[in-house]
């Protein structure tokens, strides 16, 4: 990699020459080789060329499109059949290729050999990526290469970047007042690696020169905030994600049992039925409008809506409203139910997880200060969550469907007697806690499995949510799921995934010993009380 | 004269009645009953079912070639619903009740310890398909999986050599049972035994189902910044999806921080975009992707199963390493009762011992003279786009199972059957 950026940068830095019509026809066909060192040797020369013609071939040998036809290596790009080496379209297409496969090491040396091509790109984004990578792995021998493009950059994001992978290379000069620079400009950085690369420069073995010690401490100190701070970040974020993932899977709950007093075991299969209401929604997405895929999980909120709320209604009318005030018997005929609807699923769908793909809009993160990085399909999701809270808040309390399940809620044989039809309210009321879930069901396919089975891994969660924040209350369900969202990530950090669960269990057991009510009480006179 | 007539009649009627029962008892006869035993429901539905499939193909192959000892195998499904203690009692069922000659089943390992003593006490005969921790040895069971020398180890050998990355720290990551325990426990006397520090060696344990693996994932990255790292997965069943979900979305590409699962095949992958996954690895002894003509045969044979029986997603179904093993396992079986000439399980047992087979993933296997497990390839592949693998590094013969690994104390006395 060193010798093949060196060679880079002297060839970049030769007068411009005509491009080559073709490449060398060897050469290509050595990528094929079965040995990873001749691979990497070819890889290495035919980027060395610096000839445009090379980028193409190494990107579809980075992308598993660069096949072998008999003796041809040739690219498959799509319907079209191109001659690697000429670029020419083969004409008759062959008839087999045998994809010609890397592995991790020759991948490594392609993407770093690629981003040293695309610096040059006329594109500030594609020249943005190939500067993060090649910050990761400068060294000395690519500081001339860096220098060059530095020299050239104008885009400021892409400057500041090439500034702190310049100043890596530049780390190991025998110059002294380089070094400083460089280790000055590196206090700009954000990543452990850096860190650990400047620790050493604290010693005096390491480092003869005073003054680049005190610089490097400094820089080890401004960059140790920035880790602090991106550490920070992550465990709140991912707390607050968690929470409200538990807010979705617990706010159809916080109706159906907070609102109504259903104890009702099937509330996982119904966020189960959300989850693939959304993989039937892609599915015909792929096949009828390929285009617009990427924005299938818009369609699928509808669709999972009524399909969960149907359900729901469907088991409200069937079984619950004949057990309305005998929890026992609700809760095991839900249960039951429950086994019904996994059955169902897999008798439909299979018992394998079915795939659920991010759209590419959700795929990947922000990147923050000190390597913190926040997923899209998680910002999503928060934003998600609290558009359904909010939506949910506002149907409650400024409808007149809201008005009469608070109605039924509070006082059911007065709401009777002036005049609310108290089966047709129970029935839509279990409909929206049914649909709300399945939303939670859309969000989850976006981060979990997507299987049979899924639900019951959040009934207990919910039922935990629900009675901390209180029964019947919204607020209180929001404030339990965020609180121990954050609660459960901040443990998590401190002991680990299995006692941190232990632990918020245990919490939440001494919390209702001490206040049976929960977070939230629900003020007023009720018949029940 | 009436009356006579009517007697004649009465004792036709029972002789009749009579050559009808023997004839069904005959019949009976001439079946060989065989017992699979996977869980059809629960947790480990989403592995097993695939099992259960791929063992009424095998059978329906055997009888199509006319059987065993020309009798026809009849198959007792029974689904003990990913719950521990009714596997041992649906064992005790299938070999008192239905009287079956050899039981095709399992996943779990706490699955297997539960059927143990129903087949050590009934003397009754196991065929177990799955990869395991090894330590343990019965006379009862065959194991056609691989124990953790002929799948853990050549894999963190390869992560260390300079093809696979040259890492230098290890990222041991697993659902907290009895398998990931113990495979990290050998491992980690293994890396130990290579050199590395043990500060170098990160040890992580989430619970069955955990879904939520920003923090591990936050972690992961924090500890690969000390020097190239490797992760060691040995998470089991659903998990996998939101961790590799997790990796996908953090940004963490193969090519820095590379993953190796133990329990992660094509079966799995069904559920997963494989895209942002490419090129983590999974170490097998059978990839679907293998080509050679034994394995074309077998995946075609199995596509055209799915379709015949309207199996689920009939046209996506995939091959996986347990599902070779199964294959494997009711071959050698069949084999084996061929050379004893009875179905009697201590003959049987007997005869299993250094049956030969060629299997689908392209060697012809041998089952060890001793120590009840396969010697089989050792194969590493890299996840591609599509769900499958390529196959990156593989071993040049069958490697023989040490289910005693010597990385653990105290097992140096311990000795094949």
């Amino acid at each position: 990699m060193r010798r093949l950026l060196l060679c880079l940068a002297l060839s970049l830095s030769l007068p411009a020459r005509p491009a080559l019509a073709a490449l060398d026809p060897t050469l290509v066909k050595q990528l094929a080789d079965e040995d990873s060192d001749q691979k990497i040797a070819a890889v290495q020369k035919l980027t060395a060329l610096a000839d445009p013609a090379a980028l193409p071939v190494l990107s579809a040998l980075a992308a598993d499109g660069l096949a072998l036809a008999g003796d041809r290596v040739v690219i498959i790009d799509g319907e079209r059949i191109l001659d690697a080496a000429t670029g020419a379209p083969v004409v008759p297409a062959p008839e087999s290729t045998e994809p010609i496969t890397v592995n991790n090491r020759v991948r490594r040396e392609l993407t770093s050999a690629l981003a040293a091509l695309r610096l040059f790109d006329v594109d500030p984004k594609v020249r943005l990526d190939a500067a993060q990578k090649l910050a990761s792995e400068a060294t000395l021998e690519t500081a001339p290469l860096l220098e060059r493009a530095l020299v050239r950059e104008t885009d400021p994001k892409v400057k500041k970047l090439l500034t702190l992978a310049y100043g890596q290379s530049t780390l190991g000069s025998p110059d002294a007042a380089v070094r400083l620079k460089a280790v000055k400009a590196l206090g700009a950085s954000g990543s452990a690696s850096v860190k650990n690369l400047l620790t050493p420069l604290l010693e005096e073995r390491a480092e003869p020169d005073a003054g680049v010690r005190r610089a490097a401490k400094s820089s080890i100190a401004s960059i140790d905030a920035r880790l602090i701070a991106g550490d920070v970040i992550a465990r709140v974020f991912s707390g607050l994600s968690l929470g409200t993932i538990f807010l979705l899977a617990a706010l159809g709950l916080a109706i159906t049992y907070g609102v109504m007093g259903v104890i009702n075991m099937a509330h996982g299969e119904l966020l189960m039925i959300g989850a693939y209401a959304t993989y039937a929604v892609q599915g015909v997405f792929q096949r009828r409008f390929p285009v617009a895929l990427d924005f299938y999980l818009v369609a699928a909120i509808p669709v999972a809506f009524v399909a969960a709320a149907l359900v729901g209604v469907l088991l409200e009318r069937t079984v619950i409203r004949f057990l309305y005030g005998r929890p026992l018997e609700t809760l095991l005929a839900t249960w039951g139910l429950s086994l019904f609807l996994i059955q169902a699923a897999r008798m439909v769908f299979g018992a394998q997880n079915v795939e659920v793909a991010n759209p590419s809009w959700m795929s990947g993160g922000i990147e923050l200060i000190g390597g913190a990085v926040l997923p899209w399909n998680r910002i999503v999701i928060i934003a998600f969550s609290l558009g359904v809270l909010t939506l949910l808040w506002l149907v409650l309390n400024r409808t007149r469907l809201g008005l009469f399940v608070r109605a039924v809620t509070q006082n059911r044989a007065m709401a009777g007697c002036v005049g609310v039809p108290t089966g047709r309210v129970d029935a839509l009321a279990f409909g929206l806690g049914a649909g709300i879930a399945g939303l939670g069901g859309v969000a989850l396919s976006q981060i979990s499995n997507v299987g049979p089975d899924m639900g019951q891994g959040y009934i207990v969660d919910s039922f935990m949510v629900v009675v901390l924040g209180g029964v019947g209350q919204l607020a209180g369900a929001a404030w339990a799921a965020l609180g121990l969202g954050v609660a459960a990530k901040f443990l998590e950090g401190w002991a680990g995934a299995v006692i941190a669960k232990i632990l918020v269990l245990v919490f939440i057991i001494i919390f209702i010993q001490k206040r049976p009510q929960g977070l939230f009480a629900l003020k007023g006179r009720t018949v029940e009380s | 004269m009436q009356k006579g007539r009517l007697g004649t009649v009465l004792a036709g009627a029972a002789l009749a009645l009579l050559a009808v029962g023997s004839a069904r008892t005959a019949q009976a006869e001439e079946t060989i009953k065989v017992g699979i035993l996977h869980s059809l429901s629960g947790t480990m539905a989403i592995s097993e079912t695939a099992l259960k499939d791929v063992a009424l193909m095998t059978i329906d192959e055997i009888n199509a070639s006319g059987g065993v000892l020309g009798k026809k195998l009849e198959p007792v499904v029974v689904d003990p619903a990913s719950n521990w203690p009714l596997f041992a009692e649906k064992a005790r069922q299938l070999v008192t009740q239905d009287k079956v000659a050899v039981v095709f089943g399992c996943w779990t390992s706490v699955s297997r310890k539960s059927v143990l003593p129903v087949f050590k006490e009934l003397n009754g005969l196991l065929f177990y398909p799955v990869q395991y921790e090894g330590e343990e040895l019965e006379k009862n069971v065959f194991y056609t999986g691989a124990a953790p020398n002929q799948q853990a180890i050549p894999a963190v050998e390869y992560l260390m050599s300079k093809e696979g990355g040259g890492a230098k720290r290890f990222f041991l990551l697993g659902t907290d049972y009895v398998y990931p325990r113990t495979t990290n426990k050998i491992l980690r006397a293994f890396l130990k035994s290579k050199g590395v520090a043990e500060k170098d060696i990160e040890e992580v344990y989430t619970p069955f189902g955990h879904s939520d693996y920003q923090t591990i994932v936050a972690n992961i990255k924090k500890f690969a910044a000390g020097g190239k790292t490797a992760v060691i997965s040995t998470i089991n069943g659903d998990s996998n999806v939101p961790f590799y979900k997790e990796l996908g979305n953090a940004g963490l590409k193969a090519t820095d921080v590379p993953v190796v699962a133990f329990s992660v095949g094509e079966e799995e992958l069904r559920g997963v975009d494989a895209k942002p996954l490419v090129g983590h690895l999974a170490s097998w002894n059978y990839f679907m992707s293998l080509k050679n003509p034994v394995n074309s045969a077998f995946t075609a044979k199995y596509k055209a199963y799915a379709k015949a029986k309207g199996l689920a997603n009939a046209e996506k179904v995939v091959t996986n390493d347990p599902m070779e093993a199964t294959y494997v396992g009711i071959h050698m079986w069949k084999q084996a009762v061929e050379k004893a000439g009875t179905t009697e399980v201590d003959k049987v047992i007997a005869a299993v011992a250094g049956q030969t087979f060629k299997a689908p993933s392209g060697f012809t296997l041998t089952m060890d003279k001793t120590n009840h497990h396969l010697h089989k390839p050792v194969l590493i592949g890299e996840i591609r786009p599509d769900g499958q693998f390529n196959v990156v590094w593989k071993t040049k013969a069958p490697v023989r199972a040490q289910p005693w690994s010597p990385f653990i104390p105290g097992n140096e006395s311990k000795q094949d059957l």
